[in-house]
């Protein structure tokens, strides 16, 4: 099987890193996941992790600032195409920001029995995702992917109780 | 656009209960409001607080954040913290941060009262 999602994204927006355009963001991948097959527990856990992922851009990468860019694409390929292009079938999301770069190796996790406010957005995309890479970009700010694929698993999966934390971004 | 949002949240006090009811979806940009209302229904000292989930449709970490702070003001106090009223996707991150143990989640109020 090929990646996911190769060539140019279905959709890319440019969106201000404001928390009032969290739910715009969540509706618009919960509808883009709905329309591709996903079923509707699905749909709304994907949304969670990309929410977590802009927050974790908005408030560790910017600093709570309100006016930076943050880029989101979206290749989609759904059963029926990827059967005839011999490539998987889910969804691939990709954020991007100037935000400071962090060492990616450094995001790790911590322990969920510590109990305490905080620190859960990388544990949960970790749970949800089949993918869930940072990267740096060239020059600055961070690129993270997400990818869900049809045949995952991962929603049902509760092992592994160890959270990510670190690198300023949780 | 940099003024916080609000959410509505009502409050009631019914026995030695408070039962607290966000109204709305509950998010980054909502946290806050949250937050600081749980604050000031936490200073009247009832004896249990029930949050009342049934009209929040979606909540992320950030409202998650907020409930834990609740909760371990609630034991500093002697006081006890009962949620009720989970939707789906709500109840969805609570199991998946593994939090469905730690508070004390009832399905309605009838049974929150009893918690």
């Amino acid at each position: 099987m090929g990646e996911l999602g190769t060539g140019a994204p279905a959709m890319k927006l440019e969106l201000l890193s404001q928390p009032r355009l969290l739910s715009a963001a969540r509706a618009l991948v919960s509808t883009f996941a709905q329309r591709l097959g996903f079923d509707e527990i699905l749909c709304g856990q994907i949304t969670l992790a990309v929410d977590e992922a802009l927050c974790n851009i908005i408030n560790h990468g910017y600093g709570r600032r309100e006016d930076q860019p943050i880029w989101m694409s979206i290749w989609a390929v759904e059963r029926d195409e990827a059967t005839a292009n011999g490539q998987e079938a889910g969804l691939r999301i990709v954020l991007e920001d100037n935000a400071r770069q962090v060492d990616p190796s450094t995001i790790r996790s911590r322990n969920l029995e510590d109990v305490r406010p905080g620190g859960l957005g990388v544990y949960i995309m970790r749970e949800i995702m089949d993918e869930v890479l940072f990267e740096k970009r060239e020059g600055q700010g961070m690129r993270l992917t997400l990818v869900k694929r049809f045949d995952s698993t991962r929603p049902h999966e509760t092992e592994g109780a160890e959270a990510s934390e670190g690198g300023g971004r949780r | 656009m940099n003024k916080p949002e609000h959410i509505d949240v009502q409050v009631e006090v019914v026995g030695a209960s408070i039962v607290f009811r966000p109204l709305g979806e509950i998010d980054l940009g909502r946290a806050p409001s949250l937050r600081m209302q749980l604050k000031e229904a936490q200073a009247k000292k009832s004896e249990r607080l029930i949050v009342d989930l049934v009209n929040v449709p979606y909540m992320d970490s950030s409202g998650v954040a907020t409930l834990i702070e609740a909760m371990q003001t609630a034991r500093k106090t002697g006081a006890r913290l009962v949620l009720c009223g989970l939707q789906d996707k709500v109840r969805s991150i609570f199991e998946i941060a593994k939090l469905n143990m730690v508070f004390t989640i009832v399905p309605g109020l009838e049974d929150a009262h009893g918690a």
